[in-house]
């Protein structure tokens, strides 16, 4: 079943392009992350979801219902900001109870919603402070109460975690997961940092320069990048202007890829490497080591073209200078607009070992 | 030597208001302020007073909404165009109402017709009147609502708010310090415009006269112990407006400084 | 970009209030003015722009109301010195007395001023005793202007001063400058913005006063006559194109004023890539 559906969307800010024929379709009950570099149209499509921005063309369904006439209190979604845009003079109370009071709700009804959603956030005792009183955690989960309080069918969330501390984020990442899961609402959220929509969302649109780039399953994104741009937005990655200078990689077109630290497997010594060791292994000079908390990046110079990769910290260390052996497993190239996975040639052709 | 500056300058001149209004005596000085030109004329000077900045409050509402609300082209324009009776001498503001609805105008004679008097007469002193207030409360809503944002706007918005309850209960709150900041400025130019009242009102004692045309006319007969009587009394209003004034800006700090105090106590 | 596609309400409503008042208020007097204005001929407009006795009350209006500018620059950033840097019984009623200009009628200020400086007043009599007619004459109508301007510079600069980083001030001692070093070369550049806006809106402000001045001057033709009381004058007299005429070359004075303020903060701020504060 189908929640929001968006068609063939066109924006304009002036000369600048937000939105670039834009559609997509979200099922009920998932949680979607919109992510893109800043600039990309994100919280434009957002906004206009919501019905804060007015599209130039195309249309929007929610619900199965077009909205693009209805004002944003009409669709029946609930808005997260950024900045939260909690009402400053108003109790934790007041602002939960606010939609509810619009909508001339009874007050014994909005009282017990309240507190029902007081007890969600687990703000339950905070319900008389005001906003300024609160932590950087606690103002995001009162706005997430108050759009939540009329019940919409539909939750849009611009950028959640971007005004909140490194600790508190990653908690709240795992605690708003669960919840919009727990509650079945469908929720979208936009947000420029990777890890954050792979952690959170069942599904991913990825937007680039006003136009949708690819959509689906994080880890279905992150290993079959349809397009440049999401093989070298997803993951971290090392550009090579023509990947067919190193060994087992010849046989191909020359053409740019992309190279993923994972794709590497880097040896101090013959015993580290796969065994028996291939023949396409390079050799490389270590140019760089950083530790990086659970694995030790090591970067590797190979024919003047610098790699990245990873070694556990149980294994010898490596110094700048040293010479290392280096596997390539595979590499994402580019064929125009689209991406192709590019295996080793000794990977596809078991017999060639030394 | 600031000291001594504003010694000579701001704190002397009261001091003198007060010695000369009283130097006939208490008896005198009541009977100069119970006159009954006296008494009109502080009707009439609250009056076009109390008629201005309701008047103005309205527009400064209105216009600081559309300014700060809204994104539309003209709109630097509109800004400047508000704050050019900064600009203008009182003394030429009342001569636009002059040439508007005097003698000379084209409109004289419908206003004629239906006995109309709006020059030397009291609706010329509050259009006048407005004119040279008409700046003060956008000048003090707009830089606050600017700093506010439009989110909590949208935010009720999107929660289906309409029109007056989003103003009421979310911008109102937020703005109510400069709103009435404004409020007072405004109240204290409107009680002690003389210039562009002295040109529409035409000095008709008891018809026309405001308290400052009335110490003006007092003080050209000669007669300064009333003069300097009646001027008391603006002297007391001026130091209940500065009053006023400190306490509004004050309580707006404060608001803020207890909020900021309670948000650094609370960060966990 | 119409009402339509607004998320907040309210832009007709507004808008329409708005243009209202402006119409109302602004536009349609200042309309009639100009109507009338024009309508007066070329030579007439000139002839009464340049009759003697108006050239010398533009004269008497822009000079004293430059030195009172000039006075006022000097002891509003003083006043505003001593209100931000130091603490002192009294300090807040000294910083709420500032404003006491705005708040008290210009009548009431004009006939104190008179008084206190008139030949046998408290102030006066010392004046007079050294030689110096202080009533009458266009040294009255400067102290009245000061008077009147005085909250003009103190109140652009205090904010400007309050805001300035200690830190400026504490890099200039660590290279050893001394405090008048420290004054010239980092405070005082700073100031010249908010102060040269106060001292345009006192003298902008200055040339334009009535009230307060008409007590002082004495309004003596050739000698003390300012251009709104020229106005007066010749409403009196129902001399309503010579009215316009004046007023039209008052207008001209305090606008160019304002640009000439204004072109000069524009140029300040590109090169300085800051933010206007007033």
């Amino acid at each position: 079943m189908i929640e929001v559906e968006v068609k063939n969307i066109n924006k304009h800010f002036g000369n600048f392009k937000a939105s670039d024929n834009v559609s997509f379709a979200i099922e009920r009950g998932k949680l979607i992350g919109l992510l893109g570099p800043s600039g990309s149209g994100k919280t434009t499509i957002l906004r206009m979801i919501a019905g804060l921005e007015t599209p130039d063309s195309g249309e929007i369904f929610i619900g199965g219902r077009k909205v693009n006439d209805l004002p944003p209190g009409e669709r029946g979604i609930g808005f997260l900001f950024q900045s939260y845009a909690l009402f400053k003079h108003m109790t934790v109370f007041d602002n939960i109870a606010f939609g509810l009071t619009v909508q001339k709700k009874s007050d014994s009804e909005i009282k017990s919603r309240v507190e029902e959603l007081a007890e969600l956030i687990g703000l339950k005792d905070f319900t008389s402070r005001y906003p300024l009183q609160l932590s950087g955690g606690q103002r995001q989960r009162v706005a997430f109460a108050r759009a939540l309080a009329p019940n919409p069918e539909l939750l849009l969330l611009d950028e959640p975690f971007a005004a909140i501390d490194a600790k508190v984020r990653q908690e709240l990442r795992g605690w708003l997961k669960q919840t919009i899961h727990k509650l079945g609402i469908t929720a979208i959220f936009v947000t420029h940092d990777q890890d954050e929509a792979v952690e959170v969302a069942d599904e991913i649109i990825i937007t680039n320069r006003g136009r949708v780039e690819q959509s689906g399953a994080p880890i279905e994104i992150y290993q079959s990048p349809k397009t440049p741009f999401v093989a070298k937005f997803i993951g971290e990655s090392v550009q090579v202007p023509d990947y067919t200078i190193f060994k087992g990689f010849d046989e191909y077109e020359p053409r740019e890829g992309i190279l993923r630290p994972e794709f590497l497997e880097i040896g101090a010594t013959i015993d580290e490497m796969p065994q028996p060791m291939p023949v396409t292994t390079e050799r490389g000079i270590v140019r760089g080591t950083y530790f990086r908390g659970s694995v030790i990046q090591v970067d590797v110079e190979i024919k003047e073209q610098l790699l990245k990769g990873f070694r556990g910290l149980e294994q010898v260390p490596l110094h700048e200078g040293d010479e290392a052996f280096v596997f390539i497993h595979k590499i994402y190239g580019f064929d125009g607009d689209k991406t192709q996975v590019i295996e080793n040639a000794a990977k596809r052709k078991e017999s060639v070992f030394i | 030597m600031a000291a001594s500056f504003l010694f000579v300058m701001l704190i002397m001149p009261l001091i003198l208001v007060a010695k000369e209004a009283l130097s006939k005596g208490v008896d005198f000085y009541f009977a100069a302020l119970t006159d009954e030109f006296a008494l009109k004329a502080l009707y009439l000077t609250i009056e076009a007073t109390i008629l201005a900045v309701a008047l103005n409050t309205i527009f400064g509402l209105a216009s600081a909404w559309l300014l700060t609300k809204f994104d539309f082209c003209g709109k630097t324009f509109l800004g400047s165009l508000i704050d050019l009776p900064f600009a203008i001498s009182p003394v030429v503001a009342g001569l636009f109402f002059i040439m508007l609805f005097g003698r000379m105008s084209p409109l004289y004679p419908l206003l004629q017709e239906y006995n109309l008097a709006i020059v030397f007469a009291v609706p010329g002193i509050i259009l006048a009147t407005v004119f040279v207030t008409f700046p003060f409360i956008t000048r003090e809503l707009v830089p606050v609502m600017e700093s506010q944002g439009r989110s909590e706007e949208e935010a009720a918005a999107t929660m289906g708010a309409n029109g007056w309850t989003i103003f009421r209960r979310v911008t109102l709150p937020n703005i109510k310090w400069a709103l009435g900041y404004g409020i007072v400025l405004c109240s204290a130019r409107a009680l002690g415009e003389f210039g562009a009242v002295s040109v529409v009102s035409g000095h008709i004692r008891g018809k026309t006269n405001t308290l400052p045309l009335h110490i003006e006319i007092l003080y050209n007969e000669y007669n300064f112990t009333a003069a300097f009587a009646v001027a008391s009394v603006l002297v007391l209003l001026a130091i209940i407006i500065l009053i006023l004034r400190n306490l509004i800006e004050n309580a707006g700090k404060a608001s803020l400084q207890v909020s900021n105090l309670k948000a650094g106590v609370a960060n966990d | 970009m119409f009402g339509k596609s607004d998320v907040i309400p309210g832009r007709r409503l507004t808008l329409g209030i708005t243009l209202t008042f402006v119409s109302l208020f602004l536009f349609i007097p200042l309309a009639a003015f100009m109507l009338y204005a024009s309508g007066m001929g070329f030579e007439k407009f000139f002839a009464a722009v340049t009759d003697w006795r108006n050239v010398h009350a533009y004269g008497v209006s822009f000079f004293c109301a430059l030195t009172a500018g000039i006075i006022n620059a000097l002891f509003g950033l003083i006043i505003a010195w001593v209100l931000v840097r130091y603490d002192f019984r009294g300090k807040k009623i000294m910083d709420a007395l500032i404003d006491l200009p705005f708040a008290l009628p210009t009548a009431v200020a004009g006939i104190a001023l008179t008084t206190l400086y008139a030949q046998n007043g408290l102030l006066g009599k010392i004046f007079y005793g050294i030689g110096i007619e202080t009533v009458f004459s266009p040294i009255g109508i400067t102290i009245a202007l000061t008077f009147v301007g005085i909250p003009f510079v103190a109140r652009s600069v205090q904010p400007v001063l309050k805001e300035l980083d200690p830190q400026l001030e504490e890099a200039a001692n660590l290279f050893g400058a001394g405090n008048w070093t420290i004054f010239s070369k980092i405070i005082f550049p700073e100031l010249i913005e908010p102060l040269l806006t106060g001292f345009a809106l006192a003298f902008a402000r200055g040339i334009g006063e009535y009230g307060s001045v008409v007590f002082i001057a004495g309004n003596m033709p050739y000698e003390t006559e300012i251009a709104p009381l020229m106005i007066m004058t010749k409403l009196e007299q129902f001399d309503y194109q010579s009215a316009a005429a004046i007023a039209i070359v008052m207008m001209c004075l305090s606008l160019a004023i304002l640009l000439v303020i204004h072109g000069w903060q524009a140029r300040q701020l590109k090169r300085i890539g800051g933010v206007v504060g007033a």
